[in-house]
């Protein structure tokens, strides 16, 4: 990995009595796009705000290019930030706008001209730089918050939930351009949201957050199928979670019974574990549904029980089904729509079989 | 239209109750203006009957030197009071909306107490204060000798100017204040960048309260004013002591075209700011 850049060192925020970041640590790299995420109010916002230098740590220490800057006024600090609302000045054209923070710095005029003509070339906003806001759609608007924040050239970028205002199509097309800046730039992103499809789409690396506590910090693939425990499980992406006990635990196998009265086999040991109360988790997507006739057999010898399809949404590139297994429980399993129409599809009150792979469910410790 | 059907709202306006409701509170806003501003024109020295068209009373302000002299006084106080006004209402008005402070309930009571003090008991105040704890100093060359008025007319208009400047930065959105910080702007830059201008549309309307209300008042000015610091309302009701001539309707007709072409430029400046702002957050 590159060089560290963010050094963030058990930072504590306390509002009151209230924690809302408590002893936190992470190390963010150079050229990173990072994403913290995590539902509203878990902090990952008043985390931001201590890089930006807007709020101050009740504790700890953040340094960024080996600097302390955990005391240092937003306006000293080689950061630079997209607000939620963008807060794009109104009563500045596009190219004030832009050009605010250079003119703060007595930039020369040639070159505040310059590189604010380039900034407005890399958001793709050429010929609206004598617009006042007022005149822009919210893509727009945000598209200026973007230069004039980069024109800046900031060691760090921070992004306040940055998609949240846009429509569904802006969205996604701002998702691909904003990943496509980053690296064109190259300067280092950091990314709050709530969105688990935009972090997962955009960022190199993630970290959840949950009531003010970092959960875990990971790849978006890793942090998918490989959950530290069940919040993040819940929060990235869908999930059944089955509660048991451990039975079998050998360095290549273990055996977990669940609640459901259906073991769970898993292909891995698991350490430090025995007698502890443990969750499976299996994504939807993992589970394989086969259609189940009276008296038949299941389609194999473990990792699978029979069940019933209650309800099915169909949702366009997949169809998720709700199926009711023993104990009144439902599972949530989705298929691919592979092709337009299925011979035998599956239909509500259809006896099932569900089954996995050892290597589907991932096993959790808390 | 049947007879049942409730009226549309509109509706109302076609009905005589409404039209002779409307007709009467006009007849009773306007005509005692109107009837000011004929009989500036009239010929007759008395007040009373229309005899013929003139002008001559214009021309008879503009000689009084007595009458121009408390005019120019009432105009300068304004401004200076206008200035101040809106300097010092701002100011409040920000250090009430940003910081919290120990006694600021209490702060914001004291400021309103000026709006709500009956202006006779203001006006006393005023005369007791110049004339026993501050006294003005007399025989300043002007407009220094207007200092007494200037500063009780400032105390009674900034309050104005700070509630309305407050509450137009309740509307402010304190994400462009930080923005502004983050992009390198002082504290002061801030303020001047980015508070100022937001603010602009309050501070022309504040502006335009205090300067009308520092240009009509009376009561305030009669107690403080002394013999040769004489203002244009008190000048004007030391005349009609004597009679009402059209002269008073003439000079009276001017001052209200003065503050109507004020108002009509400062609510145009304000339309600007306020259509910019709203389009714009």
């Amino acid at each position: 990995m590159a060089r560290t850049l963010i050094s963030i060192r058990n930072i504590t925020k306390r509002f009151g009595n209230f924690a809302a970041v408590d002893d936190v640590s992470l190390e963010i790299a150079e050229g990173e796009f990072f994403a913290l995420l995590g539902p509203s109010g878990c902090g990952k916002t008043t985390l931001l705000r201590m890089l930006a230098g807007l709020e101050m740590p009740t504790e700890g220490t953040i340094l960024i290019d080996g600097e302390d800057m955990s005391r240092v006024p937003p306006n000293k600090r080689p950061v630079n930030m997209v607000f939620q609302s963008y807060a794009v000045f109104p009563h500045m054209s596009v190219k004030a706008n832009v050009g605010y923070g250079l003119r703060i710095e007595k930039v020369a005029r040639d070159e505040i001209d310059a590189r604010v003509r380039e900034a407005l070339a890399l958001v793709k906003l050429e010929g609206l730089e004598e617009r006042k806001p007022d005149q822009l759609s919210g893509g727009q608007r945000q598209r200026v918050a973007l230069a004039r924040a980069l024109v800046k050239r900031p060691r760090v970028l921070l992004l306040d939930e940055p998609l949240s205002a846009l429509d569904a199509k802006l969205r996604e097309q701002m998702r691909s351009e904003l990943a496509q800046i980053q690296e064109k730039v190259g300067v280092t992103f950091v990314m709050v949201t709530h969105d688990q499809d935009e972090a997962l789409a955009m960022a190199t690396r993630c970290g959840v957050m949950h009531r003010g506590v970092l959960q875990q910090v990971a790849a978006p693939s890793d942090l998918y199928e490989y959950p530290n425990n069940r919040f993040v499980a819940d929060f990235i992406g869908s999930v059944n979670l089955f509660e048991g006990r451990l039975s079998v635990d050998e360095p290549d196998r273990a055996v977990i019974e669940t609640e459901l009265g259906v073991a769970i086999h898993v292909d891995h040991g698991v350490t430090g574990a025995t007698d502890a109360t443990l969750w499976a988790a299996i994504r939807p997507e993992k589970i394989l549904m086969t259609h189940r006739a009276e008296g038949a057999s299941p389609p194999q010898e473990v990792n699978v029980m029979p069940g019933i399809v209650r309800h099915l949404a169909y949702l366009g590139n997949e169809t998720l089904y709700e199926v009711e297994v023993a104990g009144a429980r439902r599972i949530k399993v989705t298929r691919s729509n592979v092709a337009r129409y299925e011979e035998r599809g599956f239909s509500g009150g259809e006896p099932v079989w569900l089954s996995w792979h050892p290597r589907a469910p991932a096993v959790l410790l808390s | 239209m049947s007879r049942t059907s409730p009226p549309a709202p509109l509706d109302y306006l076609r009905r005589w109750p409404l039209r002779a409701w409307v007709a009467a509170v006009a007849f009773f806003l306007y005509a005692p203006l109107v009837t000011l501003i004929l009989f500036s024109f009239n010929e007759s020295r008395r007040n009373i009957v229309w005899t013929g068209f003139t002008v001559d009373w214009y021309m008879q302000v503009f000689q009084d030197d007595g009458l121009i002299e408390a005019f120019v006084n009432s105009l300068t106080i304004a401004a200076i009071s206008t200035v101040l006004s809106v300097i010092l209402g701002a100011l409040v008005a920000v250090a009430v909306w940003r910081f919290r402070f120990p006694g600021k309930a209490a702060f914001e009571g004291l400021l309103a107490l000026p709006i709500v003090v009956p202006e006779i008991c203001m006006g006393v105040a005023m005369l007791v204060f110049f004339s026993r704890i501050m006294p003005w100093p007399a025989d300043l060359p002007w407009p220094l000798d207007l200092g007494a008025i200037t500063i009780a007319h400032v105390s009674f208009s900034f309050p104005f100017v700070a509630v309305i400047v407050r509450a137009r930065l309740l509307s402010f959105n304190r994400e462009l204040e930080e923005a502004a910080r983050d992009l390198g702007a002082s504290e002061w830059r801030v303020f001047l960048d980015v508070l100022v201008p937001h603010m602009r549309p309050a501070l022309v309307a504040g502006a335009l309260l205090a300067f009308t209300l520092s240009l009509d008042d009376f009561v305030i000015t009669f107690f403080t004013s002394g013999p040769d610091t004489v203002t244009f309302p008190v000048k004007v009701y030391s005349m009609v002591r004597f009679s009402v001539t059209p002269e008073v309707n003439a000079a009276s007709t001017l001052l209200i075209l003065i503050t109507v072409l004020l108002t009509a430029i400062g609510l145009k400046l304000q339309g600007k700011d306020i259509a910019r702002a709203e389009g714009g957050a």
